[in-house]
């Protein structure tokens, strides 16, 4: 199983602050298209992903236990 | 004492320059981020930040890390509050101590970008006739190339 936290306006969009699939091994690629469809995001293309708590790439795999976080461009400061 | 920390109350500017006071200090800079009324012709009527408060910490740390590297013998301190703020309330605070004066505004210029660039906080604008989470501070394209900028010492 892996947990996927959602932040402003993904979390908005659908109404979840966290989200369970259960999968084995993903990439983080194919997480957002599973995604995309599974939950009708209107776009992912900037979407950031952090896996455990660390910046993650398309090709990163994510393995069952793992926390990922979906990070829309941020605005701190 | 934390350094570096996300809080939900009012942030105290004394308390974090505290934390980088230091018997070798020449120098202390101290960036104060607030919320700003108007923004292009928009009139704000407050903000509401979120955080993966987490990681952002552990971000804002990693900022720490990359000046200690840059401009050794500084001390940095970092807080950023999250929730609803008014108008003039402080979002941030950025405190660097150092020997000599340079190195304190430059690190603190520096940290102040950096988390413009990776740290995980979001902004919700609140107008009289809307809302929308900004993707940055100047609501352009966030990543103009499509990923946010994460590398150590990338910044000139």
């Amino acid at each position: 199983m892996i947990k996927i936290l959602l932040f402003a306006q993904l979390q908005e969009e659908i109404g979840q602050k966290h989200i369970e699939i259960e999968v084995k091994e993903i990439t983080v690629q194919q997480l957002k298209e599973m995604l995309k469809v599974k939950f009708k995001f209107a776009n992912l293309d900037n979407v950031m992903v952090a896996i455990n708590e660390e910046y993650a790439m398309d090709q990163d795999v994510i393995q069952s236990g793992d926390t990922v976080a979906f990070i829309p461009p941020v605005s701190g400061g | 004492m934390k350094l570096f920390e996300i809080v939900d109350t009012p942030i105290q500017v004394d308390q974090v320059i505290k934390k980088v006071e230091s018997r070798k200090a020449g120098a202390i800079t101290t960036f104060i981020g607030v919320v700003r009324e108007w923004t292009k012709g928009k009139r704000t009527l407050y903000l509401e930040y979120d955080a993966y408060i987490p990681m952002a910490e552990k971000m804002l740390a990693k900022i720490g890390d990359e000046i200690q590297t840059k401009w050794p013998n500084t001390i940095v301190a970092i807080s950023h509050r999250v929730g609803r703020l008014d108008i003039s309330d402080i979002a941030v605070v950025i405190a660097v101590s150092s020997p000599h004066r340079k190195a304190a505004y430059e690190a603190n210029e520096y940290a102040i970008e950096r988390i413009k660039q990776m740290v995980p906080i979001w902004k919700k604008e609140h107008w009289e006739n809307g809302e929308a989470w900004i993707g940055d501070q100047l609501e352009k394209v966030p990543y103009p190339d499509g990923k946010p900028n994460i590398e150590v010492g990338d910044m000139k």
